[in-house]
């Protein structure tokens, strides 16, 4: 298939970026999206332009590395996938396909459609662990009693990548699917529990000073997460913090 | 309890237990409004007491200004520092495929609510205030008019179908922020896990009942008198 591409191009941080159109041709159904942005970046080298920058590691949809915000939606218009995972029979040939960085204040672009997501990790080292020295002497797994439920929702809490899909596309680039699934994922089982309260204050901490907007509960991250991380995980969050509140 | 409300979810529970307390207050006033139709004299009955009786007056009123004020400003303070948290504008923004319009659009139906009260208070809030606080007339009684004066006050107000009209769209929007904003609070204060379906169920039947009783009383009043 033929595509038109409208992609943001911006040097660095400091420049002011713009939209650019591209074409490419002959690209297969079956490629990745990934592999459609490589088939351009080949024809830029190839005629001399600098290639768009991009993130992308695993691709496999496992690592949270890639981004991009495709027609105007988080990891482009498939349920639970990333963009690695996203392939160009979602589209039709012919269409224009427009191709933005995640945009948020917490999130300032580095170039072209790469953005800078150390908020996220800056909140995962105020609370995003348990202090325990785990290295060369791991307990056997049942020697404390988990519930089954609670242990699925700690997994699927746990599952979350932090690719920032949430932040993305929330209307008030809020972080709190990602903040809600790490504190979740610890306060669900025991080892969490001990430090939960000052977990989640110093978390949620954090991610107000990161300068990330106010959730209103529009629930766009849970459709938008490839992850499929649902809201009770905010819902939980909010309980966790003022139960720490009232501690 | 140090710095919780300063805290990002701190606001986020602060909006929620306004909103509950003006959902309570909404069943309420729509309780006494809906007396005006089924009996005028029980409707002027209950109005003068909540319009003299002092625990109403200097207790209960003032919590609830507060809590209106309250929820607009803080309401408008969030939606500053949303906006704040942005950055640049996607060229292409696709909130359709991921959530609803009344979700995305709390601050316009709140708007809307909020020229609404203006309105409201200059059709009711302020005379009565000019009528307690300044001519000191706490009688309820009004000159031609046998008994207490609030039921002809009332029908009086729906005569113009202008005035109409506004109270009829304001009771849309009204719905359209609760159609949201009844689950939300109830997410907010942390309460979905496992209560989703019958939540949801509940904010449907609150935001369609309570602003379509509202409206039957004023188009109720516009058309029989």
């Amino acid at each position: 298939m033929d595509l038109t591409l409208k992609i943001w191009r911006q040097k660095d941080s400091n420049a002011k970026g713009q939209m650019v159109d591209y074409k490419v041709t002959e690209i297969s159904e079956h490629m990745s999206f990934l592999e459609m942005m490589d088939v351009l970046n080949e024809q830029l080298v190839n005629s001399g332009e600098e290639p768009v920058a991009f993130d992308h590691d695993c691709r496999e949809g496992i690592c949270g590395m890639c981004s991009l915000y495709i027609n105007g939606e988080a990891h482009g218009p498939d349920r639970g996938v990333t963009t690695c995972q996203l392939h160009m029979r979602m589209f039709k040939d012919g269409d224009t396909i427009t191709i933005e960085p995640w945009r948020a204040a917490a999130f300032p672009v580095i170039k072209d459609l790469v953005v800078d997501r150390m908020s996220f990790e800056r909140i995962q080292h105020a609370g995003g662990y348990i202090s325990v020295n785990t290295s060369g002497n791991t307990q056997d797994a049942n020697s404390l009693p988990i519930s089954k439920h609670a242990a699925d929702e700690a997994m699927d809490a746990a599952t979350c990548i932090g690719c920032g899909a949430c932040v993305a596309t929330c209307k008030n680039s809020s972080a709190m699917l990602f903040v809600g699934a790490k504190v979740s994922q610890y306060a669900l089982l025991p080892q969490g529990q001990v430090e939960a309260a000052d977990r989640v204050k110093n978390m949620v901490a954090q991610m107000d000073l990161e300068g990330f907007g106010n959730c209103t509960n529009t629930g766009a991250c849970e459709v938008e997460c490839p992850k499929g991380i649902s809201l009770d995980n905010i819902a939980r969050m909010n309980r966790e913090l003022m139960k720490a509140a009232l501690k | 309890m140090n710095g919780f409300f300063k805290s990002s979810i701190g606001r986020k529970v602060a909006m929620a237990l306004s909103a509950f307390f003006l959902m309570f207050f909404l069943l309420q006033h729509l309780a006494i409004n809906l007396l005006s139709v089924f009996s005028p004299e029980l409707f002027n009955e209950v109005s003068h007491f909540m319009g003299t009786n002092p625990l109403v007056q200097f207790a209960l009123q003032p919590v609830l200004i507060f809590g209106v004020v309250f929820h607009f400003i803080m309401g408008f303070i969030l939606e500053l520092k949303n906006k704040k948290a942005n950055g640049v504008a996607y060229a292409k923004n696709n909130g359709a495929a991921n959530s609803s319009w009344v979700s995305r659009n709390m601050i316009w139906s709140g708007v809307a609510i909020l020229a609404f009260i203006i309105l409201h208070f200059i059709d009711f809030w302020f005379p009565e205030i000019n009528t307690k606080f300044i001519k000191g007339d706490w009688s309820g009684t009004m000159a031609g008019v046998e008994g207490y004066r609030y039921y002809e006050e009332l029908i009086h107000k729906f005569v113009n179908p202008i005035r109409v009209g506004a109270y009829v769209l304001a009771f849309v929007f009204l719905g359209l922020h609760l159609a949201h904003g009844f689950t939300s609070a109830f997410q907010s204060m942390g309460g979905t896990a496992g209560r989703k379906k019958t939540l949801q169920t509940l904010g449907k039947a609150y935001s369609i009942l309570v602003p379509l009783g509202f409206v039957f009383v004023a188009l109720y009043h516009f058309f029989n008198h």
